[in-house]
């Protein structure tokens, strides 16, 4: 680290995180954690802040869990509510709310900022990659990579190759997961992908048998883990998730599937009318204040 | 702050236990693995830490900052006695 006064050499990785909520949050702390630099934009500036803080904790939870890589300094952090600091960016990592207009939104713009042949990734958990292409200047830029909450514990990412989703973008999710260290399981587009198009209706599921009186959640939560071996519960997975984000990621895969077990169960409805979002909002299935 | 720091490490060993048990809704041991198959998530650790340095008044940092430290609270008791005595300046020798 001292050989060399200054170094005028780029970052091998230089990533720009969009959306600086829970998984902007996560990610980044992923990213920083491995030595890459991260430029987190969100229009809001008192989330930013907040996400700033965020980050410190977070950073420290994968130091405590022996997460990250032993002697790799942390990536420098920059956060900006201008979209403008994509433009230097080798990677865009797009983590804003689920909901396909909203996304396709900030896409089609990065895409205008971003030097051709930067990947584009969409962080999205249920949108199909190939109905945000469209929105891009250059489709074949866009990949899913559906990191799962917390990216920096859980090792594996699910990728999602879209129709249009050309070679090179592929080449560059993969060696940026590479220098993430995550595994990557690379499956065709779908709503739902493979992950969300089982959990999703799991946890809908989950709240209803609790919203229908038949258990409690800490009851459901200990059968699936005592006997079905799920690490966590699903209803400890969902306020893990936000229940905000999940009911949006049911309402995607509702729409796009039909599938009624799909749509938004009552009690969760409720619990985000109610502002009852899980562990980011201090409550959620499970009381953590 | 020369005496011996058994009867302060067994008053935390209390102390601590009976957070977890606040916390958690469970009795436990002094010697109990909490982070073992089925026993408390990683952000719940993190939690611990948080909690430790609030009310004991110390910093957990660089090579302390691992979950071995915080697998029982015998352990975690072992931690904050040390990180205490640095904190007040270190004379323990």
């Amino acid at each position: 680290m001292t050989t060399a006064p200054y170094d005028d050499s780029p970052p091998r990785h230089a990533l720009t995180v969009l959306g600086a909520g829970v998984m902007g949050v996560g990610i980044t702390v992923l990213a920083l954690g491995h030595g890459l630099p991260v430029h987190l934009v969100d229009i809001d500036r008192e989330r930013l802040d907040r996400a700033a803080d965020l980050i410190d904790g977070e950073l420290r939870l994968a130091e405590l869990m022996g997460a990250l890589p032993a002697g790799t300094a942390l990536g420098t952090l920059a956060t900006d509510t201008s979209l403008k600091a994509a433009a230097g960016a080798t990677a865009v990592v797009e983590a804003v709310t689920e909901n396909a207009a909203i996304k396709a939104a900030v896409l089609s713009e990065v895409s205008g900022l971003v030097r051709p042949g930067t990947v584009l990734i969409t962080n999205t958990s249920s949108i199909p990659v190939d109905e945000l292409a469209g929105a891009l200047e250059r489709p074949e830029e866009l990949v899913g990579t559906h990191f799962m909450n917390p990216p920096y514990l859980i090792g594996t990412a699910e990728v999602v190759r879209g129709a249009r989703t050309g070679d090179a973008a592929m080449a560059a999710v993969a060696a940026l997961l590479t220098a993430l260290r995550r595994r990557a399981v690379v499956v065709r587009d779908a709503p739902g992908f493979v992950t969300s198009r089982i959990l999703h209706p799991m946890i809908n599921d989950a709240a209803r048998v609790v919203e229908e009186g038949t258990a409690t959640a800490e009851d459901v939560d200990a059968l699936m883990q005592g006997c079905l071996g799920h690490p966590t519960g699903p209803l400890r997975t969902a306020d893990l998730i936000g229940i905000d984000n999940l009911v949006d990621s049911l309402t995607v895969l509702h729409e796009r599937t039909g599938d009624d077990g799909c749509r938004p169960t009552e009690l969760l409805l409720r619990l985000v009318r109610e502002g009852r979002l899980g562990r980011k909002s201090g409550r959620g299935f499970y009381d953590y204040t | 702050m020369t005496t011996a720091d058994t009867p302060n490490t067994h008053d935390l060993e209390k102390e601590l236990l009976g957070f977890l048990e606040g916390r958690t809704g469970t009795a436990w041991d002094a010697d109990t693995d909490l982070f073992d198959a089925g026993g408390l998530s990683s952000l719940f650790a993190m939690q611990v830490v948080v909690h430790l340095e609030k009310t004991y008044a110390i910093a957990v940092r660089g090579a302390d900052l691992r979950l071995d430290n915080f697998r029982t609270v015998r352990r975690m008791a072992e931690l904050v006695d040390r990180l205490r005595v640095a904190a007040a300046g270190g004379r323990h020798g």
